[in-house]
């Protein structure tokens, strides 16, 4: 039985240096001067350290505003998001109208649509708005969520009526109660969309890459993606330095609060 | 009317009355705002999708016709998209049954790893909260074929130095790799979830019944009872391979030669690079059919779970 269990974490021990291996290599390639990098030598720590990397990397690598970027467009969707989502649910879930079972096969039918899919019509639309290359553009389409509507409408038909009544003996308004004892109710459910929708769109690289053809309002993966083809792909440390300065914030939030992270991200099986 | 009459009238009525009591609509304010959102950004979008596939139309051209489905037997015609489509398929069935196999292995493995276990999963779960693009570029030099590790670690050891991402013979399969090093993890938890659903009585049920060794508990406890858990990751898998398109195109862009040419990047490539919005629909929309089919297949066994629990 010792044995078997010794063997077992050897094999998995060995399966993680595998998945941990470019991680490795992406540290240990943003520390290196040029000469260090451009060797058959291997060492994984450098000769010297090097971190004008890091500092190429935000000057004329932009990372810096790739991060600014990634984050303003990531939390104004989320917050677009919540806000047409949980009224729309919370409707969809405890009042009864005869529009009800059609607006529930809407929101199941976009849940079939994958995100390919729409990207040429809504593209059009966006270009003949003129809005390609603004923060409009990488937003709007995306703010509401149909598999958060989905998601949130399960939430308040768990929720138990007493609850609304109380509020209502109060004398709160239906949409003030809403907020302030429902919601607060669902804070988990929402924590998890969060994640999953903060994960989903700070990696998107698809459709930032049909609207956005500016270095300056570009999210992280369309930046690194402009400064790999600008700089022709051979400015390794800086690239690697700009790799791990974009990787880091969702890593440290799955590092800081891992059930919930995983949570969050495994919603996007049922998403699909 | 007070909520109690109310009641009372609606008990005394026949059901299709009470449904005419019914408003039409609840609360259009608290509707309108998403459903209007899902209309324009997904379903219009979805259905415009099919209708720009039967015409001929370009960006920037002026005039299109209606071209009925001539543009799909144009697409089945095509030695190029013959690639692409079979490309499509290898990759699709190296990547499958890799992910399936590879995270099944590792659920089972940091199942009966005892105290590790939370670090493994934390480990193996890494890549998948990494953004793939950034990850790509890492890859790219991992596998450098004069500069990086893994061909040191190969010739190390007396093999042949592999050129990755330039030899048509192989570039699929290293897409496929990275692909699979990135969302192992994901499926791995999935099938954790499932290992941890299956009661410790069945187990020690199966050795009162003579069920001895590892392998005999595998298949007449775990494997029946991960059957559900099993086909739910198996779909998931065919809908994310599908899907790939990040890594081909920021290391390959379908090269060298075609030969990672994959029919998502074929609709890009046709809609935003050679702006034939008439062809890159109907690669969209058969793409589309293939996906409607796999996710109503899965909505069917995500319902089924429902009711079981």
């Amino acid at each position: 039985m010792r044995w078997r269990l010794l063997l077992i974490n050897l094999a998995l021990a060995l399966g993680a240096a595998v998945m941990l291996l470019p991680f490795a290599w992406m540290l240990s390639l943003s520390v290196k001067e040029e000469f260090d990098i451009f060797t058959s030598e291997l060492r994984f720590l450098p000769e010297q350290w090097d971190w004008a990397n890091y500092y190429e990397a935000v000057t004329t690598g932009h990372v810096g505003t790739f991060l600014v970027n990634g984050v303003i467009v990531t939390l104004s969707i989320l917050a677009l998001q919540i806000l047409t989502i949980v009224p729309a649910a919370y409707v969809l879930a405890r009042k009864n109208f005869r529009l009800k079972p059609l607006l529930f096969s809407l929101v199941l039918a976009v849940l079939l649509i994958p995100p390919q899919v729409t990207a040429i019509p809504v593209y059009l639309m966006i270009a003949e708005a003129g809005l390609l290359n603004t923060y409009a553009a990488l937003v709007v389409p995306f703010a509401t969520s149909a598999f958060g509507i989905f998601l949130l409408r399960q939430g308040f038909r768990t929720l138990p009526q007493d609850l609304l009544d109380a509020a209502r003996m109060d004398g709160a308004g239906e949409f003030y109660a809403l907020w302030t004892i429902l919601v607060p109710q669902l804070l988990p459910m929402i924590a998890a969309f969060g994640v999953f929708s903060v994960v989903v769109h700070w990696n998107d690289f698809f459709w930032p890459l049909l609207v956005i053809n500016r270095i300056e309002l570009a999210t992280p993966p369309l930046g690194i993606s402009i400064f790999a083809s600008d700089e022709g792909g051979n400015d390794v440390g800086p690239m690697m330095a700009s790799a791990t300065l974009i990787i880091m914030p969702l890593m440290l939030a799955f590092l800081i609060a891992r059930r919930r992270f995983i949570e969050g991200v495994m919603l996007s099986g049922i998403k699909g | 009317m007070s909520a109690s009459d109310h009641l009372a009238l609606a008990a005394s009525r026949p059901a299709a009355a009470r449904h005419a009591a019914e408003p039409l609509v609840a609360n259009p304010g608290y509707l309108l705002p998403a459903f209007a959102l899902l209309i324009v950004f997904f379903l219009l979008p979805a259905v415009a999708t099919f209708a720009i596939s039967l015409t001929d139309w370009t960006l920037g051209g002026r005039a299109f016709s209606f071209v009925g489905l001539q543009t799909y037997r144009d697409l089945m015609g095509s030695a190029d998209f013959h690639i692409s489509l079979a490309n499509t398929l290898k990759l699709n069935l190296f990547v499958i049954p890799a992910s399936f196999i590879t995270a099944l292995l590792l659920a089972l493995a940091i199942h009966n790893a005892a105290k590790a276990a939370p670090l493994w999963q934390t480990v193996y779960f890494l890549p998948v909260t990494t953004t793939l693009v950034a990850m790509a570029f890492v890859w790219q030099w991992v596998l450098h074929p004069e500069i990086g590790i893994v061909v040191w670690l190969l010739t190390r050891i007396g093999l042949q130095p592999v050129n990755w991402l330039n030899d048509p013979d192989i570039v699929l399969y290293t897409i496929g790799f990275i692909s699979v090093w990135q969302l192992v993890g994901y499926y791995t938890v999935l099938f954790l979830a499932g290992l941890l659903s299956i009661p410790r009585t069945l187990y020690e049920a199966a050795e009162v019944d003579g069920a001895r060794g590892s392998l005999d508990r595998f298949l007449h406890v775990t494997w029946p009872m991960l059957g559900p858990t099993g086909l739910f990751v198996f779909i998931i898998t065919v809908i994310k391979s599908f899907q790939i398109f990040d890594v081909v195109r920021v290391l390959t862009r379908g090269g060298p030669n075609k030969a990672s040419e994959i029919i998502l990047h074929t609709m890009y490539q046709e809609g935003f690079v050679f702006f034939r919005m008439g062809r890159a629909s109907a690669i969209a929309t058969m793409f589309f059919l293939v996906m409607l089919a796999l996710t109503l297949w899965q909505m069917r066994l995500l319902d089924r779970r429902v009711h079981y629990g």
